[in-house]
Protein backbone atom coordinates (compact mmCIF):
# COMPACT_ATOMS: atom_id res chain seq x y z
CA UNK A 1 0.00 0.00 0.00
CA UNK A 2 1.05 3.84 -0.80
CA UNK A 3 1.11 6.26 2.34
CA UNK A 4 -1.59 7.98 0.38
CA UNK A 5 -3.56 4.32 1.28
CA UNK A 6 -3.28 4.30 4.88
CA UNK A 7 -2.82 8.01 5.74
CA UNK A 8 -0.32 7.78 8.90
CA UNK A 9 2.70 9.71 7.75
CA UNK A 10 3.24 13.53 8.72
CA UNK A 11 2.68 14.50 4.88
CA UNK A 12 0.63 12.67 2.24
CA UNK A 13 0.85 12.23 -1.39
CA UNK A 14 -2.49 12.85 -3.14
CA UNK A 15 -3.29 9.80 -5.60
CA UNK A 16 -5.45 12.22 -7.37
CA UNK A 17 -3.48 15.50 -8.61
CA UNK A 18 0.20 14.62 -6.83
CA UNK A 19 -0.32 17.75 -4.22
CA UNK A 20 1.75 16.97 -0.95
CA UNK A 21 -0.35 17.24 1.69
CA UNK A 22 -0.07 17.54 5.72
CA UNK A 23 -2.21 15.29 7.51
CA UNK A 24 -3.46 17.33 10.49
CA UNK A 25 -4.96 19.72 7.79
CA UNK A 26 -6.24 16.57 5.89
CA UNK A 27 -7.67 14.98 8.88
CA UNK A 28 -9.56 18.21 9.26
CA UNK A 29 -10.81 17.93 5.91
CA UNK A 30 -12.47 14.62 6.59
CA UNK A 31 -9.32 13.31 4.18
CA UNK A 32 -10.50 14.64 1.58
CA UNK A 33 -8.01 16.52 -0.90
CA UNK A 34 -7.93 20.77 -0.51
CA UNK A 35 -6.60 20.62 -3.71
CA UNK A 36 -8.46 18.23 -6.13
CA UNK A 37 -11.35 16.77 -3.84
CA UNK A 38 -9.92 13.01 -4.51
CA UNK A 39 -11.19 11.16 -1.41
CA UNK A 40 -8.16 9.42 0.81
CA UNK A 41 -8.89 6.36 1.82
CA UNK A 42 -9.92 6.13 5.11
CA UNK A 43 -10.83 2.78 8.00
CA UNK A 44 -13.24 2.61 10.48
CA UNK A 45 -12.01 4.78 13.36
CA UNK A 46 -12.43 7.50 10.83
CA UNK A 47 -15.57 6.73 9.49
CA UNK A 48 -17.06 6.27 13.36
CA UNK A 49 -15.77 9.77 13.97
CA UNK A 50 -17.29 11.22 10.99
CA UNK A 51 -20.60 9.59 10.96
CA UNK A 52 -21.32 8.63 14.49
CA UNK A 53 -22.16 11.46 17.74
CA UNK A 54 -20.17 9.58 20.23
CA UNK A 55 -18.75 6.33 18.84
CA UNK A 56 -19.59 2.86 18.80
CA UNK A 57 -20.97 0.23 21.47
CA UNK A 58 -19.28 -1.90 19.70
CA UNK A 59 -20.11 -5.41 20.56
CA UNK A 60 -18.97 -9.40 19.72
CA UNK A 61 -15.68 -7.76 19.67
CA UNK A 62 -14.20 -10.56 20.19
CA UNK A 63 -15.29 -12.97 17.76
CA UNK A 64 -12.49 -14.47 15.97
CA UNK A 65 -11.58 -16.81 13.45
CA UNK A 66 -10.83 -20.18 13.39
CA UNK A 67 -9.08 -22.24 10.46
CA UNK A 68 -11.63 -25.06 9.20
CA UNK A 69 -10.41 -25.68 5.55
CA UNK A 70 -6.43 -25.86 7.64
CA UNK A 71 -5.21 -23.28 4.66
CA UNK A 72 -1.83 -22.94 3.68
CA UNK A 73 -0.65 -19.67 5.53
CA UNK A 74 -3.70 -18.25 6.81
CA UNK A 75 -2.99 -18.68 10.33
CA UNK A 76 -0.19 -16.03 9.27
CA UNK A 77 -1.93 -13.54 7.60
CA UNK A 78 -4.62 -13.93 10.44
CA UNK A 79 -1.87 -12.64 13.28
CA UNK A 80 -0.52 -10.32 10.42
CA UNK A 81 -3.15 -8.82 10.21
CA UNK A 82 -4.83 -8.71 13.83
CA UNK A 83 -1.42 -6.54 14.69
CA UNK A 84 -1.83 -3.78 11.74
CA UNK A 85 -5.44 -3.31 12.91
CA UNK A 86 -5.63 -4.37 16.41
CA UNK A 87 -8.79 -6.49 15.83
CA UNK A 88 -9.73 -10.07 15.01
CA UNK A 89 -11.28 -9.64 11.79
CA UNK A 90 -12.76 -7.36 8.70
CA UNK A 91 -15.95 -5.80 10.61
CA UNK A 92 -17.07 -3.95 13.72
CA UNK A 93 -20.48 -3.06 14.57
CA UNK A 94 -22.65 -2.27 17.63
CA UNK A 95 -24.79 0.58 18.53
CA UNK A 96 -24.61 4.43 18.32
CA UNK A 97 -26.12 7.57 17.14
CA UNK A 98 -26.10 9.79 14.04
CA UNK A 99 -27.61 13.49 15.05
CA UNK A 100 -29.57 11.78 17.89
CA UNK A 101 -30.97 9.01 16.29
CA UNK A 102 -30.07 5.56 17.51
CA UNK A 103 -28.80 3.35 14.77
CA UNK A 104 -27.25 0.11 14.61
CA UNK A 105 -23.74 1.13 12.54
CA UNK A 106 -21.06 -1.79 10.96
CA UNK A 107 -17.70 -1.07 9.10
CA UNK A 108 -15.44 -2.63 7.73
CA UNK A 109 -11.62 -2.51 7.59
CA UNK A 110 -9.93 -3.01 4.03
CA UNK A 111 -6.45 -3.68 5.77
CA UNK A 112 -7.86 -6.78 7.64
CA UNK A 113 -6.85 -9.32 4.48
CA UNK A 114 -8.75 -7.03 2.12
CA UNK A 115 -11.45 -6.41 3.98
CA UNK A 116 -12.66 -10.14 2.88
CA UNK A 117 -15.53 -12.11 4.37
CA UNK A 118 -15.07 -15.14 5.79
CA UNK A 119 -17.21 -16.56 9.11
CA UNK A 120 -16.78 -14.16 11.10
CA UNK A 121 -17.42 -10.85 8.74
CA UNK A 122 -20.55 -12.92 7.32
CA UNK A 123 -21.75 -14.45 11.34
CA UNK A 124 -21.26 -10.62 12.29
CA UNK A 125 -22.83 -8.76 9.76
CA UNK A 126 -25.94 -11.17 10.12
CA UNK A 127 -25.82 -10.39 14.02
CA UNK A 128 -25.64 -6.50 13.02
CA UNK A 129 -29.25 -7.47 11.17
CA UNK A 130 -31.12 -8.90 13.45
CA UNK A 131 -30.26 -6.92 16.12
CA UNK A 132 -31.35 -3.68 13.91
CA UNK A 133 -34.67 -6.09 13.45
CA UNK A 134 -35.47 -6.70 17.19
CA UNK A 135 -34.74 -3.08 18.71
CA UNK A 136 -36.01 -1.75 15.63
CA UNK A 137 -33.33 0.70 14.54
CA UNK A 138 -32.13 1.31 11.29
CA UNK A 139 -29.10 -0.26 9.73
CA UNK A 140 -26.36 1.52 8.50
CA UNK A 141 -23.16 -0.53 6.78
CA UNK A 142 -19.72 0.89 5.27
CA UNK A 143 -18.11 -1.72 3.04
CA UNK A 144 -15.03 -2.35 1.85
CA UNK A 145 -14.05 -5.51 0.26
CA UNK A 146 -12.04 -7.53 -2.25
CA UNK A 147 -14.67 -9.87 -1.58
CA UNK A 148 -15.16 -13.28 -0.08
CA UNK A 149 -11.97 -15.19 1.92
CA UNK A 150 -10.49 -17.59 -0.34
CA UNK A 151 -8.81 -19.37 2.90
CA UNK A 152 -12.54 -20.51 4.94
CA UNK A 153 -13.19 -21.62 1.07
CA UNK A 154 -16.95 -22.75 0.85
CA UNK A 155 -17.66 -21.11 4.77
CA UNK A 156 -16.87 -17.39 2.93
CA UNK A 157 -18.77 -17.97 0.01
CA UNK A 158 -22.21 -18.74 2.08
CA UNK A 159 -21.62 -16.18 4.35
CA UNK A 160 -22.97 -13.98 1.27
CA UNK A 161 -26.32 -15.76 1.17
CA UNK A 162 -25.89 -16.07 4.83
CA UNK A 163 -26.11 -11.92 5.19
CA UNK A 164 -28.74 -11.53 2.03
CA UNK A 165 -31.64 -13.56 3.37
CA UNK A 166 -31.14 -11.75 7.01
CA UNK A 167 -31.91 -8.49 5.03
CA UNK A 168 -34.88 -10.12 3.29
CA UNK A 169 -36.26 -10.62 6.88
CA UNK A 170 -34.90 -6.54 7.78
CA UNK A 171 -36.94 -5.58 4.67
CA UNK A 172 -40.25 -7.37 5.64
CA UNK A 173 -39.84 -5.82 8.97
CA UNK A 174 -39.68 -2.92 7.31
CA UNK A 175 -37.03 -1.00 8.67
CA UNK A 176 -34.63 1.00 6.76
CA UNK A 177 -31.10 -0.08 5.89
CA UNK A 178 -28.69 2.72 4.35
CA UNK A 179 -25.48 0.82 2.63
CA UNK A 180 -22.38 2.74 1.91
CA UNK A 181 -19.85 0.78 -0.08
CA UNK A 182 -16.49 2.70 -0.36
CA UNK A 183 -13.25 2.35 -2.26
CA UNK A 184 -12.64 -0.79 -2.90
CA UNK A 185 -15.73 -3.03 -2.49
CA UNK A 186 -15.71 -5.67 -4.64
CA UNK A 187 -16.57 -9.47 -5.28
CA UNK A 188 -18.45 -11.04 -2.55
CA UNK A 189 -19.33 -8.54 -0.02
CA UNK A 190 -20.60 -6.26 -3.48
CA UNK A 191 -22.97 -9.15 -4.35
CA UNK A 192 -24.43 -9.42 -1.22
CA UNK A 193 -25.17 -7.23 1.41
CA UNK A 194 -23.74 -3.88 -0.32
CA UNK A 195 -25.95 -3.96 -2.93
CA UNK A 196 -29.12 -4.17 -1.10
CA UNK A 197 -29.50 -0.84 0.62
CA UNK A 198 -33.07 0.78 0.68
CA UNK A 199 -30.87 3.11 -0.30
CA UNK A 200 -26.95 2.75 -1.49
CA UNK A 201 -24.70 5.54 -1.10
CA UNK A 202 -21.00 5.68 -1.98
CA UNK A 203 -17.97 8.37 -2.31
CA UNK A 204 -16.70 10.63 -5.14
CA UNK A 205 -14.22 7.95 -7.30
CA UNK A 206 -14.59 4.71 -5.23
CA UNK A 207 -14.12 1.68 -7.18
CA UNK A 208 -17.42 -0.66 -7.00
CA UNK A 209 -18.17 -3.77 -9.06
CA UNK A 210 -18.89 -7.45 -9.23
CA UNK A 211 -15.25 -8.43 -11.06
CA UNK A 212 -12.01 -6.66 -10.44
CA UNK A 213 -11.00 -4.21 -13.00
CA UNK A 214 -7.98 -6.84 -14.05
CA UNK A 215 -10.11 -9.78 -13.85
CA UNK A 216 -12.13 -8.08 -16.34
CA UNK A 217 -9.00 -7.11 -18.66
CA UNK A 218 -7.82 -10.30 -18.85
CA UNK A 219 -11.57 -11.91 -19.78
CA UNK A 220 -11.76 -9.45 -22.71
CA UNK A 221 -8.23 -8.61 -23.55
CA UNK A 222 -8.41 -4.69 -23.81
CA UNK A 223 -7.90 -2.06 -21.33
CA UNK A 224 -10.38 -0.92 -19.45
CA UNK A 225 -11.85 2.85 -20.04
CA UNK A 226 -11.26 5.04 -17.87
CA UNK A 227 -13.74 6.24 -14.71
CA UNK A 228 -15.34 2.46 -15.55
CA UNK A 229 -16.83 0.73 -12.37
CA UNK A 230 -16.16 4.51 -10.73
CA UNK A 231 -19.21 5.83 -8.03
CA UNK A 232 -20.23 7.99 -11.03
CA UNK A 233 -20.11 5.09 -13.40
CA UNK A 234 -22.63 2.81 -10.61
CA UNK A 235 -24.94 6.26 -10.43
CA UNK A 236 -25.16 6.66 -14.10
CA UNK A 237 -25.75 3.23 -14.41
CA UNK A 238 -28.68 3.37 -11.74
CA UNK A 239 -26.85 0.55 -8.87
CA UNK A 240 -26.23 4.18 -6.37
CA UNK A 241 -29.34 6.49 -5.42
CA UNK A 242 -26.65 9.00 -4.63
CA UNK A 243 -22.78 10.22 -4.52
CA UNK A 244 -21.93 12.10 -1.72
CA UNK A 245 -18.79 14.13 -0.60
CA UNK A 246 -17.57 12.62 2.38
CA UNK A 247 -18.25 16.01 3.60
CA UNK A 248 -21.75 15.69 3.68
CA UNK A 249 -22.22 12.09 4.43
CA UNK A 250 -23.18 12.47 7.93
CA UNK A 251 -25.96 15.42 6.83
CA UNK A 252 -27.44 12.95 4.34
CA UNK A 253 -27.91 10.36 6.80
CA UNK A 254 -29.44 12.52 9.75
CA UNK A 255 -32.15 13.97 6.27
CA UNK A 256 -32.68 10.39 5.07
CA UNK A 257 -33.69 9.40 8.89
CA UNK A 258 -35.15 12.00 9.47
CA UNK A 259 -37.97 11.25 7.00
CA UNK A 260 -37.72 7.41 6.90
CA UNK A 261 -37.56 6.89 10.81
CA UNK A 262 -38.71 9.92 12.50
CA UNK A 263 -40.90 8.42 15.63
CA UNK A 264 -37.43 7.03 16.53
CA UNK A 265 -35.70 10.39 17.23
CA UNK A 266 -36.16 10.65 21.22
CA UNK A 267 -36.29 6.84 21.87
CA UNK A 268 -32.71 6.82 23.03
CA UNK A 269 -33.55 4.83 25.89
CA UNK A 270 -32.56 2.08 24.21
CA UNK A 271 -28.93 2.35 23.80
CA UNK B 1 -6.83 -41.11 -29.21
CA UNK B 2 -10.49 -41.70 -28.09
CA UNK B 3 -12.01 -37.95 -27.87
CA UNK B 4 -13.31 -36.50 -25.25
CA UNK B 5 -11.91 -38.28 -22.55
CA UNK B 6 -9.72 -37.52 -20.00
CA UNK B 7 -5.71 -38.48 -20.10
CA UNK B 8 -6.38 -40.77 -17.09
CA UNK B 9 -9.77 -42.40 -18.84
CA UNK B 10 -7.60 -43.32 -21.91
CA UNK B 11 -7.42 -47.07 -21.34
CA UNK B 12 -11.30 -47.22 -20.58
CA UNK B 13 -12.03 -45.22 -23.98
CA UNK B 14 -9.73 -47.51 -25.73
CA UNK B 15 -11.47 -50.84 -24.33
CA UNK B 16 -15.07 -49.28 -24.72
CA UNK B 17 -13.79 -48.49 -28.53
CA UNK B 18 -12.94 -52.08 -29.03
CA UNK B 19 -16.12 -53.60 -27.73
CA UNK B 20 -18.13 -51.62 -30.06
CA UNK B 21 -15.75 -52.50 -32.80
CA UNK B 22 -16.65 -55.76 -31.93
CA UNK B 23 -20.09 -55.70 -30.92
CA UNK B 24 -20.70 -54.46 -34.98
CA UNK B 25 -18.72 -57.79 -35.42
CA UNK B 26 -21.07 -60.06 -33.47
CA UNK B 27 -18.45 -61.59 -31.28
CA UNK B 28 -20.29 -61.64 -28.15
CA UNK B 29 -18.34 -63.99 -26.05
CA UNK B 30 -15.25 -61.45 -26.47
CA UNK B 31 -17.79 -58.42 -25.66
CA UNK B 32 -19.14 -60.44 -22.51
CA UNK B 33 -15.33 -60.78 -21.73
CA UNK B 34 -14.76 -57.21 -22.07
CA UNK B 35 -17.46 -56.02 -20.24
CA UNK B 36 -16.19 -57.26 -17.51
CA UNK B 37 -12.78 -55.76 -17.82
CA UNK B 38 -14.81 -52.55 -18.03
CA UNK B 39 -15.93 -52.33 -14.91
CA UNK B 40 -13.19 -53.77 -13.28
CA UNK B 41 -11.21 -50.77 -14.88
CA UNK B 42 -13.84 -48.01 -14.16
CA UNK B 43 -13.70 -49.46 -10.60
CA UNK B 44 -10.35 -48.90 -10.19
CA UNK B 45 -9.71 -45.57 -11.96
CA UNK B 46 -12.33 -43.97 -10.15
CA UNK B 47 -12.22 -44.80 -6.64
CA UNK B 48 -9.16 -43.10 -4.88
CA UNK B 49 -9.83 -39.76 -7.10
CA UNK B 50 -7.69 -36.98 -6.49
CA UNK B 51 -8.86 -33.46 -5.66
CA UNK B 52 -7.85 -32.39 -9.36
CA UNK B 53 -9.25 -35.51 -11.04
CA UNK B 54 -12.27 -34.60 -9.59
CA UNK B 55 -12.37 -30.90 -11.09
CA UNK B 56 -11.38 -32.78 -14.71
CA UNK B 57 -14.56 -35.01 -13.75
CA UNK B 58 -17.23 -32.10 -12.92
CA UNK B 59 -15.90 -30.39 -15.98
CA UNK B 60 -16.08 -34.00 -18.36
CA UNK B 61 -16.94 -32.80 -21.81
CA UNK B 62 -19.03 -35.35 -22.28
CA UNK B 63 -21.25 -34.82 -18.54
CA UNK B 64 -24.07 -34.06 -18.86
CA UNK B 65 -26.03 -30.39 -19.19
CA UNK B 66 -28.93 -29.23 -17.96
CA UNK B 67 -31.18 -29.66 -20.96
CA UNK B 68 -30.27 -33.30 -20.83
CA UNK B 69 -31.22 -33.79 -17.28
CA UNK B 70 -34.79 -31.99 -19.02
CA UNK B 71 -35.20 -33.98 -21.50
CA UNK B 72 -35.00 -37.35 -19.38
CA UNK B 73 -36.28 -36.04 -16.11
CA UNK B 74 -39.03 -33.69 -16.60
CA UNK B 75 -42.14 -34.11 -19.16
CA UNK B 76 -44.20 -30.83 -20.74
CA UNK B 77 -41.28 -28.88 -20.24
CA UNK B 78 -41.43 -25.10 -21.32
CA UNK B 79 -38.53 -23.20 -21.60
CA UNK B 80 -39.15 -19.42 -20.51
CA UNK B 81 -37.17 -16.58 -21.86
CA UNK B 82 -35.37 -13.20 -21.27
CA UNK B 83 -35.92 -10.66 -18.22
CA UNK B 84 -38.76 -8.47 -18.78
CA UNK B 85 -36.01 -5.69 -18.89
CA UNK B 86 -32.86 -5.97 -21.09
CA UNK B 87 -32.05 -9.13 -22.93
CA UNK B 88 -32.38 -13.28 -22.89
CA UNK B 89 -29.58 -15.44 -21.36
CA UNK B 90 -28.77 -18.58 -23.23
CA UNK B 91 -26.47 -19.06 -20.13
CA UNK B 92 -29.40 -19.90 -17.73
CA UNK B 93 -32.45 -21.80 -18.26
CA UNK B 94 -35.71 -21.66 -17.11
CA UNK B 95 -38.82 -23.02 -17.39
CA UNK B 96 -41.88 -24.82 -15.97
CA UNK B 97 -42.59 -28.70 -16.08
CA UNK B 98 -43.65 -31.67 -14.78
CA UNK B 99 -41.59 -34.75 -12.98
CA UNK B 100 -43.95 -37.44 -11.79
CA UNK B 101 -47.18 -35.57 -13.02
CA UNK B 102 -46.29 -32.65 -10.32
CA UNK B 103 -45.69 -29.46 -11.76
CA UNK B 104 -42.90 -27.22 -10.62
CA UNK B 105 -40.42 -24.43 -11.88
CA UNK B 106 -37.21 -25.43 -13.00
CA UNK B 107 -33.81 -22.85 -13.36
CA UNK B 108 -30.36 -23.43 -14.03
CA UNK B 109 -27.40 -22.97 -15.73
CA UNK B 110 -26.67 -24.71 -19.59
CA UNK B 111 -23.64 -24.88 -20.98
CA UNK B 112 -22.44 -25.80 -24.40
CA UNK B 113 -21.55 -28.77 -26.13
CA UNK B 114 -19.69 -27.60 -29.54
CA UNK B 115 -17.52 -24.77 -29.95
CA UNK B 116 -20.35 -23.24 -31.68
CA UNK B 117 -23.27 -23.76 -28.67
CA UNK B 118 -20.13 -23.22 -25.85
CA UNK B 119 -20.20 -19.72 -27.27
CA UNK B 120 -24.06 -19.12 -27.48
CA UNK B 121 -24.15 -20.15 -24.41
CA UNK B 122 -20.94 -18.21 -23.12
CA UNK B 123 -19.65 -21.50 -21.41
CA UNK B 124 -22.53 -21.46 -18.67
CA UNK B 125 -21.27 -17.76 -17.81
CA UNK B 126 -24.62 -16.32 -17.03
CA UNK B 127 -25.08 -12.40 -17.21
CA UNK B 128 -27.33 -9.98 -14.84
CA UNK B 129 -30.47 -10.77 -17.43
CA UNK B 130 -29.73 -14.59 -16.60
CA UNK B 131 -29.95 -14.32 -12.75
CA UNK B 132 -33.42 -11.82 -12.98
CA UNK B 133 -34.78 -14.19 -15.59
CA UNK B 134 -34.43 -16.92 -12.82
CA UNK B 135 -36.18 -14.36 -10.12
CA UNK B 136 -38.99 -13.58 -12.64
CA UNK B 137 -39.49 -17.82 -12.99
CA UNK B 138 -39.24 -18.08 -9.39
CA UNK B 139 -41.74 -15.49 -8.62
CA UNK B 140 -44.05 -17.12 -11.15
CA UNK B 141 -43.72 -20.36 -9.24
CA UNK B 142 -44.89 -18.61 -6.12
CA UNK B 143 -48.18 -17.23 -7.46
CA UNK B 144 -48.76 -20.64 -8.92
CA UNK B 145 -47.73 -22.60 -6.02
CA UNK B 146 -44.69 -24.49 -7.74
CA UNK B 147 -41.74 -25.75 -6.39
CA UNK B 148 -38.46 -24.97 -7.57
CA UNK B 149 -35.87 -27.07 -8.67
CA UNK B 150 -32.10 -25.19 -9.35
CA UNK B 151 -29.88 -27.22 -11.12
CA UNK B 152 -25.93 -25.62 -10.76
CA UNK B 153 -23.38 -26.00 -13.48
CA UNK B 154 -21.36 -22.55 -14.26
CA UNK B 155 -17.39 -21.83 -13.95
CA UNK B 156 -18.46 -18.29 -12.71
CA UNK B 157 -20.59 -15.42 -13.50
CA UNK B 158 -19.32 -13.65 -16.13
CA UNK B 159 -16.81 -11.01 -15.66
CA UNK B 160 -17.49 -8.69 -18.87
CA UNK B 161 -18.08 -4.61 -19.45
CA UNK B 162 -21.82 -4.92 -20.11
CA UNK B 163 -21.94 -7.46 -16.90
CA UNK B 164 -20.91 -4.86 -15.05
CA UNK B 165 -22.85 -2.16 -16.78
CA UNK B 166 -25.52 -3.78 -15.97
CA UNK B 167 -25.39 -4.58 -12.31
CA UNK B 168 -23.83 -7.93 -12.11
CA UNK B 169 -23.36 -7.63 -8.25
CA UNK B 170 -26.75 -6.40 -7.54
CA UNK B 171 -28.69 -9.44 -9.73
CA UNK B 172 -26.74 -11.99 -7.45
CA UNK B 173 -27.46 -10.43 -4.32
CA UNK B 174 -31.08 -9.70 -4.81
CA UNK B 175 -31.29 -13.41 -6.16
CA UNK B 176 -29.62 -14.75 -2.50
CA UNK B 177 -31.89 -12.05 -0.70
CA UNK B 178 -35.19 -13.27 -2.64
CA UNK B 179 -34.61 -17.01 -3.08
CA UNK B 180 -34.43 -16.66 1.10
CA UNK B 181 -37.53 -15.84 1.44
CA UNK B 182 -39.85 -17.31 -0.92
CA UNK B 183 -42.36 -19.00 0.44
CA UNK B 184 -42.48 -22.30 -1.79
CA UNK B 185 -39.95 -25.36 -1.57
CA UNK B 186 -36.55 -25.40 -3.28
CA UNK B 187 -34.02 -28.23 -4.06
CA UNK B 188 -30.64 -27.01 -5.84
CA UNK B 189 -28.51 -29.66 -7.49
CA UNK B 190 -25.13 -28.98 -8.25
CA UNK B 191 -24.31 -30.91 -10.96
CA UNK B 192 -20.97 -29.90 -11.99
CA UNK B 193 -19.20 -26.46 -11.14
CA UNK B 194 -20.07 -24.58 -8.67
CA UNK B 195 -18.21 -21.61 -9.26
CA UNK B 196 -18.33 -19.23 -6.80
CA UNK B 197 -21.01 -16.39 -6.78
CA UNK B 198 -22.23 -17.31 -10.28
CA UNK B 199 -23.21 -20.43 -8.52
CA UNK B 200 -24.59 -19.25 -5.23
CA UNK B 201 -26.99 -16.76 -6.94
CA UNK B 202 -29.30 -19.82 -7.69
CA UNK B 203 -27.91 -21.82 -5.34
CA UNK B 204 -30.12 -20.77 -1.93
CA UNK B 205 -32.38 -23.42 -0.95
CA UNK B 206 -34.42 -26.08 1.86
CA UNK B 207 -32.26 -28.79 0.40
CA UNK B 208 -28.65 -27.99 -1.56
CA UNK B 209 -27.67 -31.12 -2.82
CA UNK B 210 -24.70 -32.52 -5.02
CA UNK B 211 -24.12 -35.01 -7.56
CA UNK B 212 -20.82 -37.25 -6.42
CA UNK B 213 -18.17 -35.50 -8.63
CA UNK B 214 -19.59 -32.56 -8.63
CA UNK B 215 -17.55 -29.39 -6.94
CA UNK B 216 -18.59 -26.28 -5.15
CA UNK B 217 -16.11 -23.55 -4.41
CA UNK B 218 -15.01 -20.24 -2.94
CA UNK B 219 -12.61 -19.75 -6.16
CA UNK B 220 -11.57 -21.53 -8.78
CA UNK B 221 -8.79 -24.07 -8.83
CA UNK B 222 -7.01 -21.63 -11.08
CA UNK B 223 -7.90 -17.98 -9.14
CA UNK B 224 -6.66 -19.33 -6.28
CA UNK B 225 -3.44 -20.66 -7.40
CA UNK B 226 -2.36 -17.37 -9.21
CA UNK B 227 -3.08 -15.23 -6.01
CA UNK B 228 -2.08 -17.80 -3.32
CA UNK B 229 1.42 -19.07 -5.25
CA UNK B 230 1.62 -16.54 -8.02
CA UNK B 231 1.37 -19.35 -10.53
CA UNK B 232 -1.50 -19.73 -12.49
CA UNK B 233 -0.23 -23.68 -12.73
CA UNK B 234 -0.66 -24.85 -9.79
CA UNK B 235 -4.11 -25.76 -10.04
CA UNK B 236 -3.54 -29.49 -8.31
CA UNK B 237 -2.65 -27.69 -4.98
CA UNK B 238 -5.35 -25.59 -4.87
CA UNK B 239 -7.96 -27.77 -6.07
CA UNK B 240 -6.56 -30.07 -3.00
CA UNK B 241 -6.41 -26.88 -0.29
CA UNK B 242 -10.02 -25.69 -1.76
CA UNK B 243 -11.96 -28.63 -0.31
CA UNK B 244 -14.38 -28.09 -2.69
CA UNK B 245 -16.08 -31.47 -3.53
CA UNK B 246 -19.27 -33.40 -2.11
CA UNK B 247 -18.03 -35.37 0.41
CA UNK B 248 -15.59 -32.03 1.92
CA UNK B 249 -18.37 -30.56 1.49
CA UNK B 250 -20.71 -33.03 3.39
CA UNK B 251 -18.56 -33.46 6.01
CA UNK B 252 -18.55 -29.15 6.37
CA UNK B 253 -22.48 -29.41 6.94
CA UNK B 254 -22.26 -27.07 3.70
CA UNK B 255 -24.81 -29.16 1.94
CA UNK B 256 -27.23 -31.80 3.01
CA UNK B 257 -26.77 -35.17 0.63
CA UNK B 258 -24.80 -36.22 -1.93
CA UNK B 259 -26.23 -37.56 -5.22
CA UNK B 260 -24.76 -40.96 -6.62
CA UNK B 261 -23.16 -41.24 -10.01
CA UNK B 262 -23.43 -44.23 -12.56
CA UNK B 263 -19.81 -46.20 -11.56
CA UNK B 264 -16.73 -43.82 -12.91
CA UNK B 265 -19.21 -40.64 -13.44
CA UNK B 266 -22.91 -39.10 -15.27
CA UNK B 267 -20.47 -38.99 -18.23
CA UNK B 268 -20.52 -43.17 -18.48
CA UNK B 269 -24.24 -42.94 -18.54
CA UNK B 270 -26.59 -40.17 -19.23
CA UNK B 271 -29.85 -42.09 -18.61
CA UNK B 272 -28.88 -43.50 -15.01
CA UNK B 273 -27.50 -40.32 -13.77
CA UNK B 274 -30.87 -38.70 -14.81
CA UNK B 275 -32.15 -41.37 -13.08
CA UNK B 276 -30.68 -41.09 -9.49
CA UNK B 277 -31.18 -37.66 -9.98
CA UNK B 278 -34.56 -37.79 -10.04
CA UNK B 279 -35.18 -39.99 -7.81
CA UNK B 280 -33.22 -37.80 -5.08
CA UNK B 281 -34.48 -34.63 -6.33
CA UNK B 282 -38.35 -36.63 -5.93
CA UNK B 283 -37.56 -37.66 -2.55
CA UNK B 284 -36.68 -34.26 -1.39
CA UNK B 285 -39.32 -32.63 -2.81
CA UNK B 286 -42.14 -35.08 -0.66
CA UNK B 287 -40.17 -34.23 2.42
CA UNK B 288 -40.77 -30.47 1.60
CA UNK B 289 -44.52 -31.24 0.47
CA UNK B 290 -45.25 -31.38 4.26
CA UNK B 291 -43.67 -27.69 5.42
CA UNK B 292 -45.61 -25.11 5.57
CA UNK B 293 -44.87 -21.78 3.74
CA UNK B 294 -43.11 -20.19 6.53
CA UNK B 295 -41.36 -23.68 7.88
CA UNK B 296 -39.68 -23.30 4.49
CA UNK B 297 -38.87 -19.60 4.66
CA UNK B 298 -37.58 -19.77 8.67
CA UNK B 299 -36.06 -23.81 7.68
CA UNK B 300 -33.87 -22.65 4.75
CA UNK B 301 -32.68 -19.21 6.35
CA UNK B 302 -31.79 -20.68 9.87
CA UNK B 303 -29.32 -23.08 7.67
CA UNK B 304 -27.45 -20.46 6.27
CA UNK B 305 -27.58 -18.80 9.62
CA UNK B 306 -25.56 -22.03 11.15
CA UNK B 307 -22.84 -21.62 8.48
CA UNK B 308 -19.56 -20.52 9.57
CA UNK B 309 -16.51 -21.27 12.03
CA UNK B 310 -15.73 -18.80 14.58
CA UNK B 311 -14.42 -18.91 18.11
CA UNK B 312 -14.31 -16.18 21.39
ZN1 LIG C 1 -5.52 15.97 -4.83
Amino acid sequence: MTQSQTPDGMWLRCDGCGEILYRKALERNFFICMRCGHHFRIFPEQYIKIILDNGLKELDSDLAPSDPLEFPQYREKLAKARSKTGKPDAFSYGKGKISGRPVVFGVMDFRFIGGSMGSVVGEKIARSIRLARNKRLPLIIVSTSGGARMHEGMFSLMQMAKTAAELGLLRQAHIPYISIPVDPCTGGVMASFASLGDIIISEPGALLGFAGPRVIENTIGEKLPKGFQRAEFLLKHGFLDMVVSRRDLKETLTRILSILWPQKQDESGTL
Amino acid sequence: MPQGWLDFEQPLAELMERIDELTAIGAKEEVKRLREQVKELKSKLYSNLTPWQQVLLARHPRRPYMLDYIERMVTDFVELHGDRAFADDPAIIAGIGKINETGLAIIGHQKGRDTKEKLYRNFGMPHPEGYRKTLRVMKLAVRFGLPILSLIDTPAAYPGVGAEERGQAEAIARNLREMAILPVPIVVVVCGEGGSGGALAVAVGNRVLMQENALFSVISPEGCASILWRDGSKTKEAAEVLKMTASDLLKFGIIDEVVPEPLGGAHQDWDEAAKLLKRAVMANFRKLALKSAEELVKQRISKLASVGVYTR
